[in-house]
């Protein structure tokens, strides 16, 4: 276990540094500067400013001053807003989001698995087109359609709900609905299907033929078994919670990182581009890698480690 | 001698988007306590939807009990309700299953399966669950039975994975235990392993067995009496002696005909040309009139009378009728 753990973390390493480096190369190949839209700087201001941020020495040069930056996790002060540092940022933000994601991939997997649950439960019938229905349109409907359909309804029209910003639970009913409906049909179609399929194997039967009762066979037998390629997808679905904060982030005006995140590639800043863009990739890669353990403790016949051979 | 299971005129159909499909039409047999009841027939003849109606495991929708009295204990388990049943399943009413690859639950430790049924049904400490566990793992024959309930069931070979299922379905000792087809999916070598199984539980455990399968040589084995099915009927009943060496029914005798056999010299086997009879319409008359080598005008029209040889040797063709007798003469015994 040790050792798969280590092999995986090299993995993880290796995967991380490939993405830091395509972001430092996809971020200098965009035209423009971090100063370019500010008019009036005279130049001797602006070259000041380059020194400042190291952005006058070659691009090889500010590389490896960016690496160094990766490997200590210190970015520097950001560009845009000079009173705080990257780190500020992140520290603020990520709470925020991570609030959001977390409560919405909550939300999305228990009520996907319980929708998916009861509508193989009562296959063909009309709890199960019910199910089936919300789970088509869930997967249909993009999530900022659904957000502002949603601000439209209840926070407009009904005025039961706030509209933005996040600060209290009342917030977040509406950027977690928005951003949980899509993975939570997702879910629920996959729960439904592996179900079904489960329900008809033969150590169903033979758990019936024990004189189990239906509640122990759903959840002792069958749930376990349905779970495994549900389990598969969450990595996916992680990655789709967290680009979706990015863009309910900006709907719902919460001040979260995906905030930072956008706005910082849109001004070119530069130290927060690299800090947000690290810090997302090394938590969907560790996240990414829970699910892995996950889906070895769930299904004993997959090892996670090799064993070595004699 | 003390019947353990009476099933009368069973009627079991399935509503299909073809139609009805009348999967079992009016079948009649009881198991006598200890003894072992082979039904054969082949695929799709109705013997393992008569098994599972047994059960009551029979899916429904779609499956429906139309008609008939399956009698244990003196209570009609065709009546029973699905609590009623599941009091039954497992304790008093076991089933093994064709595939032992896919009748055990991948997830599970096999110790887990095998003591779930026993805590299910009757209040044991975990200690005393797992002490009766591993002496039916014993008696199954599985080595280092205390190892082995903590492993998972990819950890097994076919053949001892149906040794587990048989140790999960005696695990309550059941008075009645249906084997659906127990050795089809295993090698030569371990089904004769399983089969002396089979008669070591039996004459341990007393139990009554209901034997579903398609192979002769496996009722050679172990059965004492047989009941041939075709097209959802139990067409001839009797000791395996009276089947093997007096078969009545042209159809009881096109099988024993497919069976190989080496103590003869002529080798050659001999298939029943043709297919069974569509169940959705089934014929009125005798099923297998349209493969029969001996059909009359009558068969096709009506369906036979019940025909009595001994006390235990029944038969429902028209050729035991005192008139086709006539006719046929003593040809018709002999192929």
């Amino acid at each position: 276990m040790l050792r798969y753990i280590l092999k995986r973390f090299t993995i993880m390493a290796v995967t991380l540094f490939i993405i830091v480096t395509l972001t430092f190369i996809l971020m200098h190949s965009i035209p423009g500067s971090p100063f370019n839209q500010e008019r009036g700087t005279n130049e001797a201001v602006q070259a000041n400013l380059e020194e400042f941020y190291n952005l006058d020495e070659p691009l090889y040069v500010q590389y490896f001053i960016y690496l160094k930056a990766v490997a200590t996790f210190d970015f520097g002060p950001s560009i845009k807003q000079p009173t705080a540092t990257v780190n500020d940022l992140l520290g603020r933000g990520f709470p925020v989001s991570l609030e959001l994601g977390l409560v919405s991939i909550i939300i999305a997997v228990i009520s996907g698995i319980l929708l998916g649950i009861i509508a193989a439960l009562r296959h063909n019938e009309i709890i199960d087109y019910i199910a089936m229905t919300i789970a088509v349109l869930g997967i249909s409907i993009p999530n900022f359609i659904l957000a502002t359909q949603l601000i439209q309804t209840f926070a407009v029209n009904l005025k039961i709900l706030p509209a933005a910003t996040w600060s209290s639970p009342m917030h977040m009913i509406l950027p977690t609905i928005a951003l949980a409906t899509g993975p939570m049909a997702i879910i629920a179609r996959l729960t439904r299907s592996t179900m079904l399929e489960v329900l008809t194997q033969d150590y169903i039967k033979m758990a019936r033929a024990k004189g189990l009762s239906p509640a122990k066979i759903v959840f002792k037998h069958a749930l376990r078994n349905a779970l495994m390629p549900v389990v598969t997808i969450l990595g996916t679905l992680l990655a789709g919670i967290l680009t979706g904060t990015f863009v309910l982030e900006q709907i719902f005006a919460i001040p979260g990182m995906g905030k930072y995140f956008v706005e910082s590639i849109n001004t070119r800043d530069y130290p927060v581009i690299m800090g947000t863009t690290v810090f997302y990739s090394a938590f969907l890669i560790f996240m990414l890698f829970l699910v892995d353990i996950v889906y070895g403790l769930l299904d004993p016949r997959i090892k996670l480690h090799q064993k070595e051979v004699k | 001698m003390d019947k353990v299971l009476d099933v009368k005129n069973l009627h079991i159909s399935f509503t299909t988007y073809g139609g009805e499909v009348k999967a079992v039409r009016g079948v009649t047999f009881h198991l006598n306590k200890g003894e072992t009841l082979a039904i054969v027939g082949e695929s799709g003849c109705g013997k393992s939807v008569t098994s599972s109606s047994i059960m009551g495991l029979i899916p429904s929708p779609p499956g429906k009990i139309v008609n008939g009295s399956i009698m244990y204990k003196g209570k009609d388990l065709t009546k029973a309700t699905d609590k009623e049943m599941r009091k039954i399943r497992g304790v008093d009413i076991s089933m093994i299953f064709q595939d032992p690859m896919t009748a055990l639950n991948p997830t599970l430790t096999v110790g887990t399966q095998l003591v779930e049924g026993l805590k299910h049904h009757k209040t044991l400490s975990n200690n005393e669950a797992r002490k009766q566990a591993i002496a039916m793992m014993h008696l199954v024959g599985i080595p280092n039975p205390e190892e082995r309930m903590k492993q998972y069931p990819h950890q097994f070979s076919g053949g001892m994975r149906q040794r587990i299922v048989i140790a999960i379905a005696l695990i309550c000792e059941p008075e009645l235990l249906i084997a659906d087809e127990p050795t089809t999916a295993l090698d030569v070598t371990i089904q004769a392993q399983i089969l002396d199984l089979f008669g070591r539980i039996q004459e341990q455990l007393g139990v009554s067995i209901i034997l579903i399968t398609h192979d002769l040589g496996v009722v050679a084995k172990i059965a004492d009496r047989i009941a041939v099915m075709y097209a959802g009927k139990i067409i001839e009943t009797g000791t395996k002696r009276e089947i093997f060496y007096h078969a009545q029914h042209p159809y009881t005798k096109g099988l024993l005909h497919s069976v190989p056999r080496l103590d003869l010299k002529e080798a050659k086997l001999i298939p029943i040309d043709g297919t069974p009879p569509d169940l959705f319409s089934p014929p009125i008359g005798c099923p297998f009139t349209a493969r029969c080598p001996y059909a009359m005008e009558v068969c096709d029209k009506v369906y036979p009378t019940h025909s009595k040889i001994s006390d235990s040797h029944h038969v429902e063709c028209w050729l035991q009728d005192d008139r086709a007798k006539l006719v046929a003469g003593s040809t018709v015994t002999s192929k």
